[in-house]
């Protein structure tokens, strides 16, 4: 679905004559598939918006302190002590339980340290604590991407363009379609096919997705640059499967194929849990996707109406929220991303009472629902569109 | 600095090799859940006794992890220390001898007014408290090799080096002819008072001045011909406050290799307000505006910096401060220690400052 949000004329705050003008101007949803028509804001109430989620995150940045670093080192310390507690039940894998009992920890560990911790480190939420072992630019994480590429494809391109077709390179990865605004080509009659894939795959897709090599055809980005960067991530493969594929089963003996297995299946079930829950953030029914035309001139207010509009909430338990890295708070970490993750759940409540105010939709359900959305979604893109309505822009 | 490693050693085969089993983390990053002292990259320190000193100054015994490799009597460490969940590092003078039988390093902590590391550590740092420590550093030692008579003048926390070179000698032996001069507002705020005491009367050669300036006045050092009348004689150690160590400065003009004094200057703060002249790396400093975040403002003087959202969120545009403070531009706060990694594009000047540029 598209929308079109109010024109991108920054007004001054101060000139009158200008407010008055904007204000006329109105926000008209494209119905191409249910529209929010709950988004009929005013120039000038963008910007109030803006203001207002601005406060709360002023208010959690000054209230941040010895709670939040205990939080975030307590989780670390657990995610350890539980990878270490996995992998020494899986020396045992030759008995079922040990087996089992090891692959879940193991898995729940890898989940962890994905989500939770790898994932909102990367995004300097804990930057603030100057703790060289727990920083943005030191911070290394348990999946073949690397850093460095990761933090430029998802810190910057996701999270500056969340949800615009053609710069947000999460819609779709480079192989799904996943919004009207692609264009339909046969290859997408394998939607489903590709989803099930790179849902299975899922570290491999981002990191081969981080590597944006259709850049170098349209000259935005250099061969020797992709080389340098598959060198880096090569490095960042070799490292990651000889772990968890050579050397630890190896260390095994005998019990070589069940610690194996016990890897793989971890690192399978993390890859399909982390693609259900980051999924389920942009693109269950009720968020919109956007066009690079829409961010031409963007206010700070357009800029969090955007990220509100193209994000997704899950529900569930503080566990559930902990599991998803509280990406289950996708609405929350979209308007602020380098906020603490555990402050998510306290501002949640706020942001959506916000929402209500403002008349926009705070897009929310259980996991299930939502990505059973998401796979009918995709399920639908995968055919050509039944009738073409020109595309409309704001 | 920010990102601090203790000096470089040469990875075992061994270490190499549990390293595979622990990439992209490092063994030591699942032992410190059991011993946070081992570690290799980062070298650190357990608070394993408190003794206070004064109403405001606490001795702080640490037993430092692998890597401390001792120090010389009159050197100090530079200590890092959460306080309300943010590091902070502070240097601080080692008051223990060299080379002690249990191991242990020891700092003497005064707690300054509004001083948010000092008080910490000085009333909030209990037993079993973790630091985070650098080698010992300082050139204001006492000479390798024997020497002649000496003068000590301290004030305030200024006593804790010289201390540590009391100690330091009073542990070799007989002291040798010195004499200290010691300001404190009273006596009740002398730090190591007894130990002083007791070491004047343990050992004759060494002359103990005791000055309570709430009710002596301050130590003109016009005073010294009648209080230490061969005071061009000795080697002269001085610690104190600013003003101290200038007044020591001109005193001892005519012969300044006599004189040693340890300085401790603060980093500079930013006076408040916004711009002022930023270097990028080596470059020359760029005046920036107000308004004018340090990302556009190197760009426009032609430096190659990075960049990402240009909004504050990616975090793809830091670079190291090196010295002075930035102004946050959203929301005015004025901010930033030596070695803070800044988000140039959300940060403006706030003063004289100087960032670190890629290399590459």
């Amino acid at each position: 679905m598209t929308i079109t949000l109010p024109d991108r004329v920054t007004p001054a705050p101060t000139d009158k004559t200008t407010s008055n003008k904007t204000a006329e101007r109105r926000v008209h949803p494209v119905p191409s598939t249910p529209a929010p028509e709950a988004c009929d804001l005013t120039a000038a109430q963008v910007e109030e918006l803006g203001r207002r989620l601005d406060e709360i995150r002023d208010r959690v940045i000054a209230s941040r302190g010895a709670d939040d670093a205990a939080y975030i080192r307590r989780v670390i310390s657990t995610q350890r002590k539980l990878e270490i507690a996995g992998r020494a039940l899986l020396f045992a894998g030759i008995l079922p339980p040990a087996w089992l009992a090891g692959t879940t920890l193991l898995s729940i560990a890898k989940i962890l340290e994905n989500m939770e911790i790898g994932h909102n480190v990367l995004h300097g939420q804990w930057d603030w604590m100057r703790d060289p072992k727990i920083h943005s630019s030191t911070w290394e994480w348990d999946l073949v991407s690397d850093a460095k590429s990761w933090k430029h494809s998802h810190n910057y391109m996701h999270h500056t363009y969340t949800n615009v077709v053609g710069k947000d390179r999460d819609v779709g990865y480079g192989i799904l379609r996943l919004s009207e605004e692609q264009s339909w080509r046969p290859y997408y009659l394998g939607n489903p096919v590709y989803n099930f894939l790179l849902s299975l795959f899922f570290q491999w897709g981002v990191a081969l997705h981080d590597l944006e090599v259709e850049k170098v055809a349209s000259g935005e980005k250099s061969k020797a640059d992709v080389w340098r960067q598959i060198k880096g991530i090569g490095r960042k493969m070799r490292r990651q499967f000889t772990k968890d594929y050579l050397v630890f089963p190896a260390l095994a003996g005998p019990f070589f194929l069940p610690v194996l297995a016990g890897n793989a299946t971890a690192n399978l079930v993390r890859n399909i849990w982390s693609h259900a829950v980051i999924f389920c953030g942009h693109f269950p029914d009720g968020t919109v996707q956007f066009t690079e035309e829409q961010l031409e001139g963007e206010t700070r207010g357009q800029w969090y109406l955007r990220q509100m509009l193209g994000s997704a909430n899950l529900d569930g338990g503080p566990l559930f929220h902990l599991m998803t890295g509280n990406l289950s708070f996708q609405i929350e970490h979209h308007l602020f991303p380098d906020l603490p993750s555990n402050r998510y759940s306290e501002i949640a409540p706020e942001v959506r009472e916000l929402c209500a105010e403002y008349g926009l939709p705070y897009t929310t359900g259980s996991l299930g629902t939502q990505y059973l959305q998401v796979l009918k979604k995709i399920n639908r893109l995968a055919l050509p569109p039944k009738h073409v309505t020109p595309r409309q822009i704001g | 600095m920010f990102f601090r490693v203790a000096s470089p050693r040469r990875p075992s085969r061994l270490l190499a090799a549990a390293v595979s089993l622990t990439t992209p983390l490092l063994p030591e990053d699942f032992v410190s859940l059991v011993d946070p002292l081992w570690s290799t990259t980062a070298l650190r320190g357990r608070v394993v006794e408190v003794r206070p000193e004064t109403a405001r100054a606490t001795t702080l015994r640490i037993r430092p992890g692998r890597g401390w490799t001792g120090h010389r009597a009159g050197q100090y460490v530079r200590i890092g220390v959460d306080v309300n969940g943010v590091r902070h590092w502070r240097t601080y003078s080692l008051s223990g001898p060299e080379s002690p039988a249990d191991g242990c390093l020891t700092v003497t902590v005064q707690a300054q007014p509004d001083g948010v590391v000092s008080g910490h550590l000085a009333h909030s740092a209990p037993v079993g408290t973790i630091v985070q420590l650098e080698p010992a550093d300082g050139d204001f030692v006492l000479p390798s090799t024997a020497s002649g008579p000496l003068l000590m003048i301290t004030a305030g926390s200024g006593i804790t080096p010289v201390m540590a070179m009391l100690r330091t000698l009073a542990a070799l032996g007989p002291l040798p002819d010195l004499v200290l001069l010691h300001s404190a507002p009273t006596a009740a705020e002398v730090i190591f008072n007894d130990e002083l005491r007791a070491l004047a009367e343990q050992h004759p050669s060494a002359r103990l001045a005791l000055r309570h300036t709430t009710t002596e006045g301050r130590l003109d050092l016009a005073e010294l011909d009648t209080l230490c009348p061969d005071w061009r004689e000795r080697e002269a150690f001085v610690c104190g406050p600013t003003g101290l160590l200038d007044a020591a400065a001109r005193h001892w003009a005519s012969q300044p290799d006599r004189l040693h004094v340890e300085r401790f200057t603060p980093p500079p703060r930013s006076a408040g307000g916004s711009g002022g002249a930023v270097s990028y790396g080596s470059a020359d400093p760029v005046e920036v505006d107000g308004g004018t975040s340090l990302l556009e403002a190197g760009e426009a003087a032609g430096v190659l910096l990075p960049s990402g959202c240009r909004m504050g969120i990616c975090f793809g545009c830091v670079l190291p401060l090196r010295e002075g403070q930035v102004r946050d531009l959203r929301t005015g706060e004025v901010h930033g220690e030596p070695g803070d990694l800044v988000q140039t594009c959300i940060s403006g000047a706030s003063g004289a400052a100087r960032l670190d540029t890629p290399t590459t």
